[in-house]
């Protein structure tokens, strides 16, 4: 593994499977009564959020404790960083109270870039989302849900929706995921796009022309401007979410036309293939790009993403800062005892 | 009162015949072969190139207002080593040069420096505002008679004013110089919109919304018959619409900086601040148009855009960092890689690109003149052979936002000339 992890194109597929791999340990460890590990004790991980988002902190945040490091929640509102302390000097801050990791939420695209490439500060740097750019945990927790259900049964193939299974070693040959909404400024998409490629799926992107980057046609996917032409064909579709505020910059003319042509709502739904999956980053705007019946649904794995969040967090975490052991041992409590570290 | 003799001996005159050159008082007395050392310092300049003071129509000085950045000295004494005689101050300066009293200021203080001529450059609006003209005439009747007027930094992007102002100035010969910028086009751009923005998720500054403005100046230019300068062009499609014009026989000039001649949008994957310039670093396509444009005079002249920051202001995130790169120190350099190594330019063609056309746009007698006996002393001597890593530490630039940190660039300014004043001598400051 790397040291940092800021952006989903760094990552072989091999990277990419020992992550979600890792991720399946770090799953099972959460299935019993005692859900933390020694891992990470007596390090140090900070998020460093410039940027509101309880729910990524949250996240980040119980990972971290599940491997018993110490958190400290450095977040710029109030803080002398919304009084207009460089970035720099905030991770010199951080630097000089010993932080191991480095969790920063940015919005400036490349932000996270800067603090590892920079020479500030020594830690691991974890890109949990930087702008319009990228969000690397994002990607892998979707990855990862993905595969406990389109790659998850014991033959390799999807489990019907009964229930996520195991794909550990697998990857998402073939897969068809169709990503829609706002391509143009969402990190998510960014860090879907190049994660599941890597894994091997057949990744569309759909959205009205003015919400894709001028220079998406270069990007491993393809692009539709035809929501109902792909739905069909796909195996999960990811909606993105549409701040309904695009409307006044032109992006699209109101919100009911964006959710007419764009939205996913009962009758789109009712034309996915049996096994197919509804996925959704959240926030959700319902009524906006999901309807409450799409998102309430049985295909829905929008509430499993949230819990997938702590576990891919746990083993990025794990991979970044406790070596190069196998997660087994580390994930199994009694072995763990025998491991010299 | 005795006149100081300098004879240049063994140069190639605009890189052609080997010639002595003698320089008398602030004059150039005499060019051949064999001429008398008598009375006289000599330089050997054996294997160097002999060219006229080189002239920069766009530079910031940022003083008044940001001496953190930069003064005229620290900026004149960068000239002087990249080998410049002359420059242009833009006006975006606190206060904004937009007073025959500031322009005034700026003059003075070029004249004070001594390393090289500083001809200020007017604000084209009240405060760059881009509303109500500014006293224009005031400023050409001033004591730094100034011919070139710019918003630069911001576009004149109201038609009408821009139409005014290409009128008003034909009564004294002067020129609207154009950063062409369409604002609503640009909000929140940060770097050049195509396939490394979409990537990168940096807001994307479209080729368009330079191309639309220049379109739409040339036109006006050749409706009310008036010239038109168009500041760093950076698109293959500028250049097309620039050919175009001068096809008509419109009254069109246009300049390309060093850094546009050579860096893309590439190295903006290091999100590395150095590189974030307006107008943005281009593409490999769009560069290649710039250097062919360059070669067979569609554009101009080259310009620098130096543009001094102080450290904090690059040492920073992307999207917090100050737009602008140091140039003069690198400039004819950078020329010489991209423009004499690949063949598109001889010496005598970057003497007229760097030299007789800039001094041509902006009016500036006293240089860009032949090198010729009874011609002003404006001379550099450059060493074409050296070859060197830029280190930003041993620049005269009070700042060191150079993109080219590291990197090996050709040839070596040993000596500048000032009306027979070397500000330079043997590579360091006189
Ligand atoms: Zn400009």
């Amino acid at each position: 593994m790397k040291r940092h992890l800021i952006s989903t194109s760094d990552l072989s597929r091999d990277d990419a499977i020992l992550i979600l791999d890792t991720a399946e340990e770090m799953a099972r460890v959460a299935d019993r009564p005692i859900k933390k590990l020694p891992t990470l004790r007596g390090r140090t991980v900070v998020n460093l959020f410039f940027e509101d988002s309880t729910r990524t902190r949250i996240s980040f945040e119980a990972a971290a404790k599940r491997l018993s490091a110490d958190v400290i929640n450095f977040s710029a509102k109030g803080s002398s960083v919304s009084k207009g302390e460089s970035l720099k000097d905030t991770a010199l801050t951080l630097q000089a109270m010993g932080a191991d990791a480095v969790v920063v939420r940015h919005h400036a695209s490349g932000a996270p870039h800067r603090l590892a490439g920079s020479g500030w500060l020594d830690g691991s740097v974890i890109n949990a989302g930087d702008g319009t750019h990228e969000h690397p945990t994002q990607a892998l927790l979707d990855a990862f849900t993905m595969r406990r259900h389109l790659a998850g049964a014991a033959d390799g193939g999807p489990t019907m929706h009964q229930g996520p299974g195991d794909g550990t070693g697998r990857d998402l040959a073939g897969r068809k995921i169709t990503i829609v909404g706002d391509v143009l400024h969402s990190r998510v998409a960014r860090s879907n796009v190049h994660l599941l490629h890597t894994l091997g799926a057949e990744v569309t992107l759909v959205a009205p022309p003015t919400l894709l980057p001028i220079g998406v046609e270069s990007w491993p996917c393809e692009v539709s401007y035809d929501l109902d032409a792909v739905i069909p064909k796909s195996d999960a579709v990811m909606m993105l979410r549409v701040q309904r505020e695009r409307m006044n910059a032109a992006f699209f003319p109101t919100e009911r036309e964006y959710a007419r042509r764009y939205g996913l709502d009962g009758d789109r739904m009712a034309r996915m293939q049996e096994h197919a999956l509804v996925m959704h980053p959240g926030p959700m705007n319902r009524g906006m790009e999901i309807s409450a019946e799409v998102a309430d649904s049985h295909r829905s794995t929008i509430v499993e993403q949230v819990a997938n969040g702590v576990s891919i967090r746990m083993a990025v975490m794990y991979l970044l800062l406790g070596g190069n052991e196998p997660a087994v041992a580390a994930a199994n409590p009694t072995r763990t005892e025998e491991t010299p570290k | 009162m005795s006149t100081s003799k300098i004879l240049i001996r063994g140069a190639k005159v605009l890189g052609g015949d080997v010639q002595d050159v003698l320089i008398e008082g602030e004059r150039i007395a005499e060019v051949g072969t064999g001429l008398s050392a008598d009375g006289a310092q000599v330089i050997e300049a054996d294997g160097q190139i002999l060219l006229p003071g080189l002239v920069d129509l766009h530079t910031h000085l940022r003083e008044p207002g940001r001496e953190d950045s930069e003064t005229v000295l620290t900026g004149t004494r960068a000239a002087a080593k990249g080998g410049f005689t002359a420059v242009h101050a833009m006006a975006n300066t606190f206060p904004v040069a937009d007073t025959a009293g500031v322009v005034e200021q700026v003059w003075r203080l070029g004249k004070e420096s001594g390393y090289c001529d500083v001809q200020p450059v007017g604000a084209v609006t009240v405060g760059l505002e881009g509303k109500q003209l500014a006293e224009l005439g005031a400023m050409h009747d001033s004591a730094a008679g100034v011919v070139v007027f710019s918003d630069d930094g911001k576009c004149v992007d109201d038609a009408v004013i821009m139409r005014r102002a290409l009128e008003y100035v034909k009564a004294f010969d002067g020129v609207i110089a154009q950063h062409a910028q369409e604002p609503r086009l640009t909000e929140g751009a940060q770097m050049n919109e195509g396939i490394v923005s979409a990537e990168l998720g940096l807001g994307g500054w479209p080729a368009v919304a330079e191309e639309s403005i220049i379109s739409r100046d040339v036109l006006l230019a050749a409706h009310v018959g008036s010239r038109v300068h168009i500041c760093h062009l950076s698109t293959a499609g500028s250049v097309e619409i620039v050919r175009w014009a001068k096809s008509k026989g419109w009254n069109v000039t246009a300049e390309v900086t060093p850094h546009h001649l050579l860096l893309t949008d590439e190295l903006v994957r290091s999100y590395n601040p150095v590189y974030k310039v307006n107008p943005p670093l281009r593409t490999e396509k769009d560069v290649m148009a710039l250097r062919e444009a360059l070669a067979d005079g569609t554009i101009d002249c080259v310009a620098t855009d130096h543009a001094p920051h102080p450290h904090e202001d690059k040492d920073c995130e992307w999207g917090a960092a100050a737009m602008g790169m140091v140039g003069l120190e690198t400039a004819l350099s950078v020329v010489q890689q991209t423009m004499v190594e690949t063949g598109m330019l001889d010496w005598a063609a970057v003497a007229d690109r760097m030299s007789f056309r800039p001094a041509e746009i902006g009016r500036l007698g006293g240089h860009g003149r032949p090198v010729a006996a009874g011609e002003p002393a404006n001379i550099v001597l450059v060493d074409p052979a050296y070859r060197g890593n830029v280190d930003p530490t041993g620049f005269a630039s009070r700042s060191r936002n150079t993109p080219y940190e590291g990197r090996e660039l050709p040839g070596r300014v040993t000596h500048t000339f000032l009306r027979g004043h070397a500000t330079v001598s043997g590579g360091e400051l006189a």
